[in-house]
């Protein structure tokens, strides 16, 4: 590994009572990067999170954060690392001014350097108009801002951000992004966990995380492009029914409706005709039919079932 | 009272003081059929939906949810939809068969189908191991099972959803979309809330609400093609975020998707040609540039953002 690496961990776990909750963990995010750890509730992501924001104490192994190392240098970690939590860590009854100042003090930013760094978070996350209101009161989009503007008041070289676009709408989700691609132009280090599999398409690297441990790791196209089975994309006249007629054709591994298409995914690409042919049988009549990328869902939940 | 729509709403408007929450919307949905509901915090969502359901009384305009009318007969209604939140509107110190139980009285399920419905609740949830247990102790997708099974207890013929599956993970998201469908399949009509993009292509229709208004509607294809004024462009370039620097000073805003890049433009032509020439100029070697189908995202970033 480069010194370049950001981020390293060699066999970091944690266990909880009977539970490994992360399992041996080996991870590797160059300066620079945007990576999206990605996987369902429980599977260790925050966690891993608050171990590498060295909040947490490993059980056993360990990790570095621009080469200080998370058990023996907790104190340098903290300097070098920005964290939001799922709840982005705001005081609900602080005005959105009082909370920055109160991360300040946390971070002793210098009294010089404050007025042009809050400034400057404010202005980026577009809070200036809204400085004195009770954090509170603000929407989900602008809280997340807010917990964003808190976690870089030191300006930080990595920035780990867990689930932050938790029930903000699309529009609010889209402004955040902007932002995150902003600080990654200015050299930041992202590390970003999602339960969301079309968000983790906007990661530049993406690992899948299920039961503590990492199942894959690589660009989301290229994970998408090595799964092994053929996705099956039809436009029936009548989805429902054709989702009957192909459910039970032995090599088709599984069928989903998506409003009015359907994606089978199949075995074998010899399987095609066999459901071209059932829809047909049913007397529905198909649109349009094509061979699809699988989505990220797709491949994630073949790899978890499996 | 037979009519093929599980809802048809006419010019329904609300205000609230001087705000107008909802403004003049108008819908038709057949029974049977999935509707997505979406639009950003604070468009009209919910207010719509209380409207719907009864607890509400609309400013103006009409409608009719499963025959019956908004403004009259809302008790009536009451009895034929089922509701589930996001909160899931459970009670975290009740255990999963107390919860059931109080569902079943407050949609007054009969006496002689109580035992069955719970039981069936219980296995659609995959909770019969744990009837027992708190409500609290369960993960996210069991709650979210269970939530659905004490919306439908009374069988609803109309089943609302508003931001059903916020927080839960993405197998337990696919799973319950399963049931949905299987719902669909069997009659119930279902009328859903969300935003997020990739669960609204679940859906047979959608609609699109922006500061109170319908500003889009149609199946997913239809959105896709029929709404989306501009086009997106997948770019291949190194190094990536350099690319993204050139471009955004030239004007191009571009968002990262793994190791592409995607910009919105309006002309495809004369916009590779000159994404082209920033990226020569810039001395960035650039691979392919081609236009891509665009996500409902994109199709709703740039509908919201003309309106």
């Amino acid at each position: 590994m480069s010194a370049d690496a950001a981020i390293k961990t060699s066999d970091l776990s944690k266990t909880f009572g009977s539970i490994r909750a992360v399992d041996r963990l080996n991870l590797a995010v160059n300066k620079g990067e945007l990576y999206g750890l990605v996987g369902p509730d429980g599977a260790g992501k925050s966690t891993t999170m608050r171990m590498l924001a060295a909040i947490m104490d490993p059980t056993s192994g360990d990790g570095w954060i621009f080469g200080d190392s998370l058990v023996r240098d907790a104190g340098k970690i903290s300097e070098k690392v920005g964290y939001m939590s799922q709840r982005f860590g705001l005081y609900e009854d602080l005005t959105v001014m009082e909370n920055i100042l109160f991360y300040a003090d946390i971070f002793a930013v210098s009294s010089k350097e404050r007025p042009a760094r809050i400034e400057r978070l404010l202005g980026f996350s577009n809070l200036t108009p809204f400085k004195n209101r009770l954090a509170g009161k603000l929407s989900g989009g602008m809280k997340q801002k807010l917990g964003l503007a808190c976690a870089l008041i030191h300006t930080p070289e990595v920035l780990i951000l867990d689930e932050p676009t938790n029930g903000v709408d699309p529009v609010s989700r889209r402004d955040f992004w902007r932002i995150l691609y902003d600080l990654l132009k200015d050299g930041v280090t992202i590390f970003v966990s999602t339960a969301y599999l079309d968000e983790a398409e906007r990661c530049t690297r993406i690992g899948l995380m299920h039961r503590g441990r990492i199942l894959v790791e690589d660009v989301p196209k290229k994970i998408r492009s090595s799964f092994d089975r053929t996705m099956l994309e039809l436009w029936p006249e009548h989805p429902r029914f054709a989702s009957d007629a192909v459910q039970h054709i032995p090599g088709v591994f599984s069928v989903s409706l998506y409003g009015d298409r359907l994606h089978v995914a199949l075995e074998r690409h010899a399987v095609r005709a066999s459901v071209l042919d059932a829809v047909k049988k049913a007397g529905v009549e198909i649109k349009d039919v094509r061979e699809i990328l699988p989505s990220l869902e797709d491949v994630f939940i073949s790899l978890v079932e499996t | 009272m037979e009519t093929r729509f599980a809802v048809k709403i006419h010019g329904l408007t609300r205000t609230f003081g001087d705000f107008t929450a909802v403004d003049h919307i108008s819908l038709e949905i057949e029974k049977g059929r999935i509707f997505g509901f979406l639009g950003p915090n604070g468009a009209g969502k919910s207010t719509t939906i209380r409207m719907l359901c009864g607890l509400l009384l609309p400013t103006s305009g009409s409608g009719s949810v499963g025959g019956f009318d908004i403004i009259s007969q809302s008790e009536e209604i009451k009895q034929t939809i089922g509701y589930m939140s996001q909160k899931f509107s459970l009670y975290d110190d009740l255990t999963v068969e107390e919860n059931i139980n109080f569902f079943s009285g407050i949609y007054s399920v009969p006496e002689s189908k109580k035992n069955a419905r719970k039981e069936w609740a219980l296995a659609m949830a995959d909770l019969r191991d744990r009837r027992t247990a708190l409500t609290r102790t369960l993960p996210g997708g069991y709650k979210q099972r269970l939530a659905l099974g004490c919306a439908i207890l009374h069988e609803p013929q109309i089943l609302f959803l508003d931001e059903p599956t916020s927080g839960v993970d993405p197998i337990s998201r696919r799973n319950f979309w399963g049931l949905i469908s299987e719902m669909a399949r069997t009659g119930t009509s279902v009328f859903v809330t969300t935003h997020y993009m990739d669960e609204a292509d679940y859906c047979d229709r959608l609609a699109l609400i922006y500061r109170g208004k319908i500003v889009a509607e149609g199946t997913p294809s239809e959105l896709r093609t029929n709404f989306m004024k501009r086009h997106v462009l997948e770019i291949e370039a190194e190094p990536l975020i350099g690319a993204m620097d050139a471009l955004g000073k030239q004007g191009i805003e571009t968002a990262v998707f793994g190791s592409l890049l995607h910009a919105t433009v309006d002309d495809s032509e004369a916009a590779i040609t000159r994404i082209q020439g920033i990226l020569q100029d810039a001395g960035i070697g650039a691979g392919k540039i081609s236009e891509i189908e665009p996500s409902l995202e994109d199709v709703f970033v740039t509908l919201i953002e003309v309106s």
